[in-house]
């Protein structure tokens, strides 16, 4: 395997996405949103809730918030991934990289590169935003400062991996369309099962907690091996010349 | 340079390249003809070990095609252009050729060298920092060659380097082609321009699934269309028509001051004809040998 190959493929999409500005958008608008917009809302809160949110049920607020990170990164390699693959199948370019001497692992692993790197920074550049914001916001009201903290970290572990889960279903996913839109969309299906543990938490019927956010990581990871060999088998040069539609 | 034996290549049911026998020299400008469908970007495909074969042999250089250990090896010493050109159309044309040179290892000064060298010998060093989205067909096609020549390949594939381009551009293109040929590389021209494969190839092959004729443009031309004379006359009669029949020759058009003659040596049954012209009282002003074209061979081939 060679990395700077790899390394190539993922270069050559950054520049891409810089003249994308909707890909761009689609990267920093929900990291933004909860960074910003979540430590705001709790101040309001704060300032004018009438007791709505005190010091014991803050730590709950500002753990629910938090998991958003997670969602997101399960969500913002969709709009990378997505395009990624297909934008090179519409722009019909994937045939003379095909013809290179780069592996098909190589080239796969640039796509996964650069299907990954921006979601995760941008989450992670999100999620500090959103600690600072946080801690300033409520350091009068809790008497010190709650972030950072064994919770966002457990959730800034398992973002990665659910980032990379989003954009292995994405390449296994675009290998079969031909549409950015569509592939998006089905694209997005993975994030059902995130949303549903956000939901049941909130619910009360699941917690997630770091124990649990750690053995769901070890479920991703598991997930995140397997879906690899099945886009490393869906990936194949004769395959995407004769069979991609 | 390229030796394929009984290659074939089925895709279920359907053999798209069926016992493919050829071989290509070194330096040489191979003329791929066909009509679609029939096999021409599937035999490249094979060549650059794109796709697999189904039976058969075939080598680039020393490399077999379909040996996992040689395909990275092969892919280092060819270029390819695909029939469409695929760039990345938000980059510019440099950044285009660069991202190709990185996969070939050249180190950064060799790859700028090799890029000013191509996109000043294309004019299109002035816009390299233009994305190669705002380009006309003719240029994005000019720096999709360069795209596959940039590692300075051994052998240059070219799958329809002037399919859909203007007049003009398609010259452009053609006369690279032909700067190409100079530097004595390996050319495989997969074309359906039979003008284009006159002009430019060495030799050219026609195919439809399998591999219908080998030649030189002109030994086809002779070969498989046979030759013809046309004799200019005054007037043409009913007489000199027979006199001609009479001494053995097929008289193929017949027009008030001319006739076309079917001939296997015109060098020396030239005078027999005008003898006999002469002798039914026709007055011959001059004679030519009518070249048929290539055109006439392919279809007289691809129609079967």
């Amino acid at each position: 395997m060679d990395l700077q190959s790899a390394w190539a493929v993922a270069a050559k999409d950054f520049k891409i996405f810089k003249r994308k500005s909707t890909v761009i958008y689609a990267c920093v608008a929900l990291p933004l949103v909860v960074g910003i917009a979540f430590p705001l809302v709790v101040q309001y809160a704060l300032h004018y809730g009438k007791g709505l949110i005190n010091v014991v049920t803050l730590p709950r607020f500002l753990d629910a918030f938090s998991i958003w990170f997670l969602i997101g990164a399960a969500i913002i390699p969709t709009a990378i991934a997505s395009y990624s693959l297909v934008g090179e199948k519409i722009q019909k370019s994937l045939e003379p990289l095909l013809a290179t001497p780069m592996t098909d692992g190589e080239i796969l692993l640039g796509k996964t590169i650069s299907g990954l790197l921006v979601p995760v920074g941008a989450i992670y550049a999100g999620s500090i935003i959103f600690m600072v914001l946080m801690d300033l916001v409520t350091q009068s009201t809790l008497g010190y400062l709650y972030y950072p903290n064994w919770h966002i970290g457990t959730i800034l572990l398992v973002a990665p991996l659910a980032s990379l889960l989003s954009v292995e279903i994405n390449v296994i996913i675009s290998s079969r369309l031909n549409d950015v839109r569509t592939a998006q969309q089905l694209g997005m299906l993975h994030i059902l099962p995130f949303m549903g543990l956000y939901i049941a938490s909130e619910l009360g019927f699941f917690a997630l907690n770091d124990t649990n956010l750690l053995i769901l990581a070890g479920v991703v990871t598991i997930i995140d091996v397997i879906l690899f060999f099945v886009s490393k088998a869906t990936f194949q040069r004769e395959e995407i010349l004769t069979k991609w539609k | 340079m390229i030796e394929t034996e009984n290659l074939t290549k089925k895709f279920g049911d359907l053999t798209a390249v069926d016992n493919l026998t050829l071989h290509v020299d070194d330096g040489e400008v191979f003329g791929f003809l066909g009509p679609n469908g029939a096999g021409k970007t599937t035999t490249v495909r094979m060549l650059c070990c794109l796709i697999s074969k189904t039976s058969g042999s075939a080598k680039i250089g020393d490399y077999e095609i379909g040996n996992r250990a040689d395909q990275q090896k092969i892919r280092r010493m060819i270029g390819l252009l695909t029939e469409n050109v695929g760039l990345y159309e938000e980059l510019s044309a440099y950044d285009n050729l660069d991202f190709y040179g990185r996969f070939y290892k050249l180190r950064e000064q060799k790859r700028k060298e090799q890029i000013e060298y191509f996109l000043r010998m294309l004019g299109l060093w002035e816009k390299r920092n233009d994305a190669a989205g705002t380009f006309s067909k003719g240029m994005k096609q000019k720096l999709a060659i360069t795209r596959a020549m940039i590692h300075d390949p051994q052998v240059l594939f070219l799958d329809e380097p002037t399919a859909n381009l203007d007049p003009e551009a398609s010259k452009t293109v053609r006369d690279f082609i032909l700067e190409l040929k100079k530097e004595k590389r390996t050319i495989f021209l997969n074309t359906h321009l039979l003008d284009e494969a006159e002009k430019i190839c060495d030799r050219v092959a026609i195919l439809k699934t399998k591999l219908i004729a080998v030649g030189t443009p002109q030994d086809l031309r002779r070969s498989l269309s046979g030759r013809k004379i046309k004799v200019q006359l005054q007037r043409v009669d009913d007489t000199i028509v027979d006199a001609v029949k009479k001494i053995g020759f097929q008289v193929t058009e017949i027009t008030d001051n001319s006739l076309v003659v079917d001939v296997s040596n015109p060098e020396k049954e030239n005078s027999a004809i005008l003898k006999a012209i002469e002798a039914a009282g026709g007055h011959v002003q001059f004679v030519t040998e009518i070249g048929s074209t290539l055109e006439d061979v392919y279809l007289k081939l691809v129609r079967g």
